[in-house]
């Protein structure tokens, strides 16, 4: 899992200077230099004609794949395919939160392991992604939902996942901020993982991107796959603009738009494409230090630390591939604070945007090999591919390398939906627009 | 935000339906072949661009409607009772 310190193969014809090690010593000497000594983080590489292993999309999931492909098995001939630049879709348009508080023991392992990863990723990388253990704080409304919210406490505790049923009192104490005696939804309590918290998204796309490439891996920005190249029942590679390139190994890591890739293929996915809001606030005072979430609709909010709130609900609930969100389901989120925490009623939201989401069948993701030999998908992230980013990268790379799924994501496979075998976390059923 | 024209009330707010879903597909006969089901079940054509799907009026007359809309401009193109055969618009391609 270290990053190895020869990287086994540079790219041919790439220049690939090293953007040095970050320490605090090197800001110190680079504030005395007036800036000038910082390098490029990662090279901007022309495609080869040939790699062993091309992954499509530059986002989290795909450069962390790239990432932990080289360091964790030795394997850098691996060139990652980016539409635009690196850090522009849902890598950056997420609420940055990570947390494993699942139900699902499977789910729970898996998340766990990757917030785990999370809790070292800053040395493993050499890059500040500013991971913040704040606590992720669910709030519960009825007896029921704190009954619910126990057995989760307890399965997760079983597991060895931290969890703490919090008292209204104790509630009250770590975020005063919220109205418990709202009128509507009153707040009986909360459940508590200490260990989850916030990371800087956009720190995580440039930091595996920087690893990645100084492992040796090619990044290929503005690079946009049109067509998928198959003999038989087995993949060749994938068409650019920029000509075919042909690979071993073909991953799909472009969740969100999973399925129109997986059309070039001749695939059809248990995937729908909806859009996910999210909104930030003008900057204020620290009023709210853990990530919170409300029990009675959805929504979720934490602080950034320039100051602004950054909260986000449920998606639009129709198919979609709009990069933006409607104003029916702003108003219910907006609607949601207002119950929860009502003293900032007069705060003006400054920005919002949307994402598009691969919502399955089942609302968990998809790591897995296809029909098409070689042709590896990691994608059907649902709301929750953020947070996976260490996990699916670790696993996918697994996958990719041994041919076999990794023992903790051997549940996320294609085949679950024929045979039976769905990881319904919440029990709905067959109804994307509903997870 | 979404006009719906529902054949029966006319033109209503999307607030008062409900999203049911693809509607591209008819459920397979009870005696055809357990792959048909997954395929109805859980496959999905997730098209970028003009789409087939079902909206039930629950506020208003309460009847499931078919609605053609494109899923990246949401221009609602046709709408028609559950029986009426409506077909997506020939041309695909959307930017």
């Amino acid at each position: 899992m270290n990053r190895p310190q020869n990287p086994s193969r540079p790219g041919k014809g790439t220049q690939r200077p090293s953007s040095g090690r970050y320490s605090v010593w090197r800001l110190l000497r680079e504030g005395l230099r007036k800036q000038q000594g910082w390098k490029r983080a990662w090279a901007k590489a022309e495609p080869r004609a040939r790699y062993r292993v091309v992954i499509v999309g530059g986002g989290g999931h795909g450069l962390a794949t790239a990432f932990y492909l080289a360091g964790a098995h030795g394997i850098s001939d691996v060139a990652v395919l980016e539409r635009g630049p690196i850090g522009l879709g849902n890598v950056g348009r997420n609420t940055t939160i990570v947390r494993s508080n699942y139900f699902n023991p499977d789910n729970v392992r898996f998340y766990e392991f990757s917030l785990k990863l999370w809790e070292g990723l800053e040395r493993q990388l050499n890059f500040n992604t500013m991971v913040s253990q704040r606590g992720t704080l669910n709030l519960f409304h009825t007896e029921a939902q704190r009954d619910l919210f126990t057995r989760r406490a307890n399965q997760m505790r079983l597991l060895g996942v931290d969890a703490e049923p919090l008292s209204r009192e104790a509630v009250r104490k770590l975020v005063p901020m919220v109205d418990l005696d709202n009128g509507r939804y009153p707040v009986l309590g909360g459940f508590l993982q200490p260990r989850g918290g916030t990371v800087r998204h956009d720190a995580v796309a440039w930091g595996y991107a920087r690893a990645a490439s100084e492992a040796g891996v090619d990044i290929v920005e503005h690079c946009e796959v049109t067509g998928i190249g198959i003999a038989g029942s087995r993949v060749t590679g994938v068409q650019t603009p920029r000509g075919f390139i042909r690979a071993d190994t073909v991953c799909l890591a472009v969740a969100g738009h999973s399925s129109h890739l997986a059309a070039m293929a001749g695939l059809r996915l248990p995937i729908e494409s909806h859009v996910l809001q999210a909104f930030v606030t003008e900057g204020i005072k620290p009023v709210i230090d853990v990530v919170l979430t409300y029990g009675a609709g959805h929504f979720y909010v934490s602080q950034s630390d320039k100051g602004g709130l950054v909260f986000g609900g449920a998606i639009d609930g129709y198919n979609t591939y709009g990069q933006r969100g409607t104003l029916p389901m702003a108003e219910e989120v907006a609607a949601a604070a207002m119950t929860l925490l009502p003293g900032l009623a007069r705060l003006r939201v400054l920005r919002q945007w949307g994402g598009v989401m691969d919502m399955t069948m089942d609302g968990s993701p998809i790591i897995s090999q296809t029909p098409i030999e070689g042709l590896i998908l990691n994608g059907g992230w649902c709301y929750g591919g953020f947070k996976a980013i260490p996990a699916g990268g670790f696993t996918t790379a697994h996958l990719i390398a041994h041919g076999a799924p990794h023992p903790l994501a051997f549940h996320l496979d294609l085949a679950r939906f024929a045979e039976g075998r769905t990881v319904d976390e919440r029990g709905i059923g067959p109804f994307p627009y509903l997870h | 935000m979404l006009r719906i024209p529902c054949p029966w009330c006319g033109e209503r707010d999307e607030a008062e339906f409900r999203y049911r879903g693809d509607a591209s597909r008819p459920r397979p006969a009870a005696e055809a072949e357990i792959d048909e089901f997954v395929d109805f079940v859980y496959r999905r054509d997730n098209p970028r661009g003009w789409h087939l799907e079902w909206w039930l009026h629950v506020g208003g007359c309460r009847r499931l409607l078919k609605v053609v809309r494109h899923t990246v401009t949401h221009e609602i193109r046709e709408v028609g009772s559950a029986e009426e055969p409506l077909r997506l618009p020939e041309e695909v391609d959307c930017g």
